[in-house]
């Protein structure tokens, strides 16, 4: 048991860090969840490389990173098509592949989506902080030193403690999630739904919204119609709690979809992403349209339990 | 005004807005500290992270643990059954800030703004004793009130891209300190060399909700003191 060094940052990409699920319970200190932007990814490219679904693993931005293997281990690639290759060859993602010492990770680029994750049998090894491997990079901690990877970072994992049964294990590709540029994000009304007027409402159900440039972790800004709470209103609330997926609409009428980098706020909230499409929002990339469909409580609660039974079987075929 | 009971609202699928009252005020805020401390002492099965505010609490829960009208029906029996006795007692700080020039790059146009002197406005700021209502935004971060009427200021028109750790802001009737650098819309008044946030510490913010904080004015001389 311990720890082995094996992954080198040759080229970090545009943005990589060490992400794990997220961190919960310091919401009173100001402390925001972070965690991977596409939890579902996380999680099967975690059970992929013989993980647990919350160990951490890197997430990687766009153009993705250029990475030595220091060491024998199964890696996996999930969430959005990044184009992974090993010495130069194509590898398909969302597979268990047994990488060599000195083969060569890299990406030619994306198609739908923004984010991809690499997992590591063992998971990559940080030290918790606050319950938690993901990095905050507002305050500066958690990860490797609170940052974004750089050139030259070494990352080590833990020992694994099981290795996958098979050789290559692969996600069914009809359960790949579809990152489409044009995104349907279902939603549940509110919290403060009630502030705006009907037309207002009829407009952020009905309108496409393009998705903005000077999006990143913290959210995903849409550019559209104007979603206007009315005229007798002030732009901002009391300061509330936000989580991911949580919709405001500062004064200027145009509305962000909050990430995990969010922990309060003092705008209105249209609306909430459900739970079970929030790995959707977290692939939003400028450029990308979005439309939204209103759900009841209960229908989210069925979509929701529906993704976790084909996390759990894919768990228990993964471990055959 | 307070609300009773207290008014429900749901954010998604696994968060539920618990709103007690609808305005910044100690009546309603010290109930919320209250709450929060309740449930961190007895938490319901299924709740995964609390982040009280002002006037509400947002309660984060696992909606394959519990489900909202259990969640909602657990908080009402809290709430009648809340015991002010058991809460911890609040810190008083003192925070020593140097005012003004490049550590306030605001002071000057705050006290033209109430038609003051830079020095009455640090003496308005200092002569209060705040208390913290919140911590958000980003981590540490203390909003703390109120301040006296002849400090109440706008916020910037255009908010910075960057403003330095441990920058002291006025927003409203407000006052806060920047823990990080950040973006951010507060009028910069003055600079504290005290650590606010540190994630290695238990707990890892300086100020918690309900602490009372008293600001003093120190010479930028004496910085590197502090600092160390």
């Amino acid at each position: 048991m311990g720890i082995i060094k094996t992954l080198e940052i040759l080229a970090p990409g545009p943005l990589t860090t060490v992400q794990d699920l997220g961190r919960f319970g310091f919401g009173r200190f100001g402390v925001p969840q972070s965690g991977a932007a596409d939890p579902f990814s996380l999680r099967i490219g975690n059970i992929l490389v013989g993980n647990p679904e919350n160990a951490a693993a890197l997430e990687l931005t766009f153009m993705g990173p250029k990475i030595r293997i220091l060491e024998n281990s199964v890696i996996a690639i999930t969430g959005a098509d990044l184009q992974p290759a090993v010495d130069g060859e194509s590898i398909p993602m969302w597979q268990s592949r047994l990488m060599k010492t000195g083969n060569i990770l890299s990406f030619k680029g994306r198609g739908t989506g923004c984010r991809a994750y690499l997992s590591v049998s063992g998971g990559i090894s940080v030290p918790i902080v606050m319950g938690s491997r993901s990095t905050n990079l507002t305050a500066r901690f958690g990860g490797l030193d609170g940052r974004p990877l750089a050139k030259g970072d070494v990352l080590c994992t833990e020992s694994p403690t099981t290795l996958p049964k098979r050789e290559k294990t692969a996600f069914d590709s009809e359960m790949i999630p579809v990152y489409s540029a044009e995104q349907r994000l279902r939603i549940i009304p509110g919290p403060q739904n009630d502030h705006f007027p009907d037309m207002s409402w009829r407009r952020f159900l009905n309108s496409l919204f393009t998705v903005t440039p000077d999006s990143n972790r913290a959210g995903a800004r849409l550019s559209g119609p104007s979603v206007w709470a009315g005229k007798e209103l002030d732009a901002s609330i009391l300061s509330e709690g936000v989580v991911p997926g949580a919709i405001q609409v500062p004064g200027d009428a145009q509305p962000i979809i909050l990430l995990g980098e969010a922990v309060t706020g003092g705008y209105r909230k249209i609306a909430t992403v459900i739970s079970a499409d929030l790995h959707l929002a977290g692939q939003l990339t400028p450029g990308d349209i979005v439309q939204f469909k209103e759900v009841t409580m209960k229908r989210a609660g069925v979509l929701r339990r529906e993704m976790e039974e084909l996390i759990a079987r894919f768990r228990m075929e993964a471990a055959f | 005004m307070l609300y009773h009971p207290p008014r429900y609202r749901v954010m998604g699928d696994r968060s539920l807005l618990v709103e007690l009252g609808d305005h910044i005020g100690l009546d309603v805020n010290t109930r919320v500290r209250e709450l929060a401390a309740a449930l961190e002492l007895n938490p319901p099965e299924g709740l995964v992270d609390v982040v009280p505010a002002y006037a509400s609490l947002l309660l984060i829960f696992d909606p394959l643990r519990i489900d909202l009208r259990t969640l909602q029906k657990e908080i009402a029996h809290t709430l009648v059954t809340l015991d002010p006795s058991r809460l911890p007692e609040p810190k008083i700080l003192e925070i020593p800030v140097v005012y003004g020039n490049e550590y306030g790059p605001d002071l000057e146009w705050v006290a033209r703004y109430h038609h003051l002197t830079p020095r009455e406005v640090v003496s308005h700021h200092t002569a209060h004793v705040y208390h913290v209502y919140m911590i958000g935004f980003i981590p540490g971060f203390p909003y703390m009130g109120e301040l006296p009427k002849i400090l109440v200021t706008p916020r910037r028109e255009t908010p910075r891209t960057q403003v330095p750790k441990g920058s002291v802001g006025l927003a409203q009737a407000q006052t806060g300190i920047y823990p990080n650098p950040s973006p951010g819309g507060w009028q910069i008044i003055g600079r504290t060399p005290v650590k606010l946030f540190d994630a290695l510490k238990t707990p890892p913010a300086l100020l918690e909700m309900g602490d009372r904080v008293r600001f003093y004015a120190i010479e930028e001389e004496e910085w590197e003191r502090w600092a160390s």
